[in-house]
């Protein structure tokens, strides 16, 4: 490892990697290091993305791809399904992932592109020099060295604690922070081309529980709910393993993962001096969905594109770096953000009857599209009475 | 003090985030609390999915 780069990335999932993999194809030095010993392992997704979202940064594979899905379900309460065909196919489902292949496959990409890459390698201390970031203070194996970098980006997901250590407050409040556990289950009934979503309290309280086919007979199997609905004898595990009981009792549990999803606006701000933060660390996840792969690795390429500007000039101030933060909020992908953080806000006020309304309302339509968006729209073209029930969300959607 | 069920902890990082003194970490993909910083409010009890954090009495 040399002690100066053009850049330090901190963490090796997407967002990191496609930072990394951008700026090395800029031309710029890199380090890239993960605190864990392996790259993309241990998964903590239910491993979903949008087919046009993926293709614009790497084209498929069969190695890392899962499944290809070809509908959606979301299932109310009460049992009402939702059917969301396919052909049409929009932005929320795609393909099923295998993230321990996926994210390997990226770093991969990065390092061939010319980044230094080190796994079991993590960052115990930024350096600083005022409030300027100039890399960090690295461990390996036990051995601490200094490596200064012009920008760091930190993709530390959502257990992110290098922004913090520089300064930044990256708490993420209880009611904001999903609870998820999820299982790989084999041996199972199920349509290998389907991602099923089910709403209710009792089922997910305020969240909800997936089942995303990972192949003919698999499926990842999760449940997230606000970590302030935890209760010591009702946990996200609890409300998994009943669902379990009910539908996969056959099943066979090969894979059990757990995780934090924040469900909360991003940072108030994504940049200081000689510092960026993308990916899960800056909170850029679908507030409605919890996906974050898709938005990780648009601000990764874009914070290491803002960053080979910057240092272009010979200026990594934070003013020099802002664009980052400019132009991802002011993108389609965080103007989704706002507008979905806002729709969740008023969806964990429903009650299952009000979802069974809704969901009664829409039964059998036919979407163009499958998005946030197109399902709202329906709901009120449908149902024009709902327009009412709805009118906490006009200040959303306009 | 914050006592980690190491047998039931998943080592998610969900507890870390939402820990207001920024007392607990992941190293080498092994949570950590320092014992100094952290002061038992409980928040990452509430957050992990498996329930293996516990505020108790013992010192």
């Amino acid at each position: 490892m040399k002690s100066e780069y053009d850049i330090l990335v901190v963490g090796g999932g997407p967002g990191g990697a496609i930072a990394a993999w951008t700026a090395a194809r800029l031309g710029l030095s890199v380090c890239l290091i993960e605190k864990r010993p392996a790259i993309g392992a241990p998964v903590r997704c239910a491993e979903g993305i949008g087919k046009e979202l993926l293709k614009s940064f790497i084209e498929p594979d069969p190695r890392w791809v899962s499944a290809d899905i070809k509908r959606a379900r979301i299932v109310a309460p009460d049992g009402t399904t939702i059917a969301l065909d396919e052909n049409k196919a929009g932005a929320e489902v795609g393909y099923v992932l295998d993230r321990k292949f996926f994210d390997r496959e990226l770093v991969w990409q990065a390092s061939k592109a010319g980044s230094d890459v080190f796994v079991k390698t993590r960052a115990v201390a930024p350096i600083m020099e005022g409030r300027h970031v100039r890399g960090a203070v690295v461990e390996c194996c036990g051995k601490r060295q200094d490596v200064r970098a012009k920008v760091t980006i930190a993709a530390d997901g959502v257990e992110s604690k290098f922004a913090r250590w520089c300064g930044i407050d990256t708490t993420i409040p209880l009611t904001e922070m999903m609870s998820c556990v999820q299982y790989l289950v084999t041996d199972i009934d199920i349509d290998p081309n389907s991602n099923d979503f089910y709403l209710g309290n009792d089922v997910a309280p305020q969240g909800y529980l997936w089942v995303f086919a990972k192949g003919e007979r698999s499926a990842n199997v999760g449940v997230g709910i606000p970590a302030s609905k935890n209760k010591p004898d009702m946990r996200a595990r609890d409300y998994l393993d009943r669902f379990m009981r009910e539908n996969f009792p056959n099943g066979k549990i090969i894979e059990c993962v757990v995780g934090g999803d924040p469900v909360s606006r991003p940072l108030p701000c994504t940049v200081a001096d000689g510092l960026m933060i993308v990916g899960d660390a800056a909170r850029v996840v679908d507030p409605i969905t919890g996906g974050g792969i898709g938005n990780a690795m648009y601000t990764g390429r874009l914070a290491a594109e803002v960053a080979a500007r910057a240092i272009a000039q010979g200026d990594t101030s934070k003013a020099a770096l802002m664009p980052y933060e400019e132009e991802w909020r002011s993108s389609k992908m965080g103007k989704n953000l706002e507008r979905n953080y806002k729709v969740k806000e008023y969806f964990i006020t429903l009650s299952d009857e009000k979802m069974n309304t809704l969901a009664q309302s829409i039964e059998g339509i036919n979407f163009s599209e499958i998005t946030v968006m197109a399902l709202l729209t329906e709901i009120i073209k449908r149902n024009p009475k709902m327009l009412l029930e709805l009118k906490g969300l006009t200040h959303a959607l306009v | 003090m914050l006592q980690i069920h190491r047998e039931i902890c998943g080592y998610c990082g969900a507890c870390v985030s939402v820990c207001p003194e920024g007392a607990l970490e992941l190293v080498d993909a092994y949570l950590t609390v320092e014992s100094d910083t952290c002061r038992c409010c409980g928040i990452c009890t509430k957050a992990c999915p498996l329930g293996a954090l516990e505020v108790t009495d013992e010192e």
